[in-house]
């Protein structure tokens, strides 16, 4: 009588352990499958270009592609540099004093994608609009960005992101 | 129905042979030919077979697409247009295709309407219902999947625009949004992607017909009285009665079909599909195509980007719960005076949506929406468990048969 309830005890050890280890196998299996979707190695391998600044001129703004992202290069006029800096922080969605938005108060770096659903928002070329706050707008659903790329109004949650970069010289960046 | 007994006869040699190893004939037989069908069904009740139209119409125009389309980025907008000009039939079969996407939507939306009329959803149909609601998610995303392939300017940023709801979710949302993309923004993994999915979910959603129908065949069509089949007066068989009449509707269908078709095939579509993707340039107003306006207005009332996201997933998840948050027993709604009124401004709250997801979501637009985004909500939180509790419906005929034939029938055996 015993015995035979040892091996009760040992049929559901094997059927758990056997249970367990299939799962692990399906686990492992699955994984590949999954990951093979996540950015590849080319992709990863774009990931940081350097940009010579100085054709730009004050008061203009350039376009650069950066891991299939547009990033948005403006040197700023003093005006919009004294806008950006005298903003009052408080009442904004996401604060951040522009000290900490631009390494070089006249270089403003930013990821140009709108931080609502990824559109690009309006506002590099001086015929542009800019929107109330005299940055960028967004046509897709209406967001307003100021000099210093922080939403000010409209549906996007956080600022323009700033792209990790270094200066090189004083006239060449590193993105990435 | 399930349990009762099959009719069918072999009629010769082989098919004996055959029914006693794969009863395949049989199943048909009992399933298209002889199934009992209530006698009353009106014209909506057409639409399954008009949908199953549409969804074989869909594949068979899709393979065709497949042999010329090429999934790359730098490629899928010229052999797009290479298949309209150069391929023998090229435009014919993708205007038919893309058309038949939105012809295909119209059909699943009468469908839908009807049964939320009907009280289709109600026990012992809420299996058959939940299996429609699936159907549609899947329609919507693989609709959605295959426009983006055009890799038009439209399609690009609808991709954007759309992926980018899934960054919404918390920590994870960002590692998740790239993962779909394969990449850091929508680029050339993704188009290759979607077009494999693309291809894929048409026999996902076929395999679910299938599913849909065989649930319906086990308890039975419902009717406009929402009175259930009693005796066998009540029923008709579904060969030749109802083949007839919904072919006669797939003809009438395919009308329509044909002259947009044929006479406006673009002009459900949007022009700046007609400019190749450019990922640094956002059109100035990016509106998807007519079929998903309703959830978009729902995604732009709510200025709070997860909140926006969680209602317009919301809007399609609540139709799965229908079945246990309508408290009426009673099917129809013409049975059910005080719930009517509430039923007509849903059905006139979906096309507002409809509407207003195509304009700026500013001013009296975005209020609009709201409004109407309320009451999408509401009609089923609020109105559909609290009228059934509280009206008195009107008196349901006590058979199919008598709500078909009337008191004179019943008048005339008596006399």
């Amino acid at each position: 009588m015993s015995s035979d309830h040892n091996d009760e005890g040992r049929r559901d050890f094997l059927m758990v352990a056997a249970g367990s280890f299939a799962a692990v196998g399906a686990a492992g299996a699955l994984w590949p499958l999954v990951d093979q979707m996540n950015p590849d190695a080319s992709a990863k391998a774009l990931a940081s270009i350097e940009v010579d600044l100085s054709p730009i001129k004050e008061g203009q703004a350039v376009t650069v592609m950066w891991r299939g992202k547009p990033v948005f290069i403006r040197k700023r006029t003093a005006e919009e540099i004294k806008q950006a800096v005298s903003a009052d922080t408080t009442d904004m969605r996401d604060p951040q004093v522009d000290g900490d938005r631009a390494k070089k108060p006249e270089w403003l770096v930013l990821i140009g994608i709108c931080t609502h659903l990824g559109c690009i928002p309006r506002g590099q070329s001086t015929g542009d609009v800019h929107g109330d706050f005299g940055g960028w707008f967004c046509p897709c659903h209406g967001s307003h960005y100021d000099t210093s790329g922080r939403i000010r109004k409209g549906p996007a949650p956080t600022n323009l992101e700033v792209p990790p970069y270094a200066f090189i010289s004083d006239t060449k960046i590193k993105i990435g | 129905m399930s349990d009762h007994s099959s009719s069918y006869v072999p009629s010769n040699g082989f098919t004996r042979w055959l029914d006693e190893r794969l009863p395949i004939i049989r199943l048909m037989y009992d399933s298209f030919i002889v199934f009992p069908t209530p006698r009353n069904l009106n014209y909506l009740w057409t639409f399954g077979g008009i949908l199953t139209f549409c969804l074989v119409a869909q594949i068979i125009t899709g393979i065709v697409i497949a042999m010329h389309f090429v999934p790359h980025g730098d490629h899928a907008f010229a052999s797009v247009e290479h298949l309209m000009r150069d391929v023998n039939w090229g435009d014919l079969i993708r205007y038919t295709h893309a058309v038949g996407a939105s012809m295909f939507f119209a059909a699943a939306y009468i469908h839908l309407f009807r049964g939320l009329y009907y009280g289709s959803y109600k026990s012992p149909r809420e299996i058959i219902w939940i299996f429609g609601v699936v159907i549609l998610l899947l329609m919507i995303i693989t609709a959605f999947m295959g426009y983006s392939l055009v890799w038009g300017q439209m399609s690009f940023w609808a991709v954007t625009v759309i992926t980018n709801l899934f960054t919404a979710i918390p920590i994870v949302g960002e590692g998740i949004t790239q993962w779909i993309w394969g990449g850091y923004s929508v680029g050339d993994p993704t188009l290759n992607r979607l077009f494999s999915l693309h291809y894929l979910f048409p026999f996902i959603i076929a395999a679910l017909v299938g599913l849909h129908i065989w649930a319906l065949h086990v308890v039975g069509s419902n009717n406009p009285t929402g009175v259930e089949v009693k005796s066998k007066t009540d029923t008709i068989p579904f060969f030749p009665f109802y083949v007839i009449k919904d072919g006669f509707m797939v003809v009438v269908f395919m009308l329509l079909f044909s002259w947009f078709v044929f006479y406006a095939p673009n002009y459900l579509g949007h022009s700046d599909n007609f400019i190749e993707a450019n990922p640094l340039q956002t059109p100035p107003h990016i509106v998807p195509e007519w079929y998903f306006l309703p959830f978009y207005a729902i995604l732009r009332a709510i200025p709070d980007k997860l909140f926006g996201v969680i209602a317009m997933v919301a809007a399609i998840v609540v139709l799965f719960v229908i079945p246990w948050l309508d408290t009426s027993k009673i099917k129809s709604v013409s049975k059910r005076p005080l719930f009517m009124p509430f039923f007509w401004l849903f059905v006139i709250t979906c096309f507002a949506l409809g509407y207003l997801g195509a304009k700026a979501p500013e001013g009296y637009f975005l209020i609009a929406s709201q409004l109407f985004t309320a009451y999408y909500f509401i009609f089923f939180i609020i109105i559909m468990p609290v009228i059934g509790l509280i009206e008195t419906p009107k008196e349901l005929p006590d058979s199919i048969t008598e709500a078909v034939e009337g008191q004179s029938g019943k008048e005339g055996a008596s006399s």
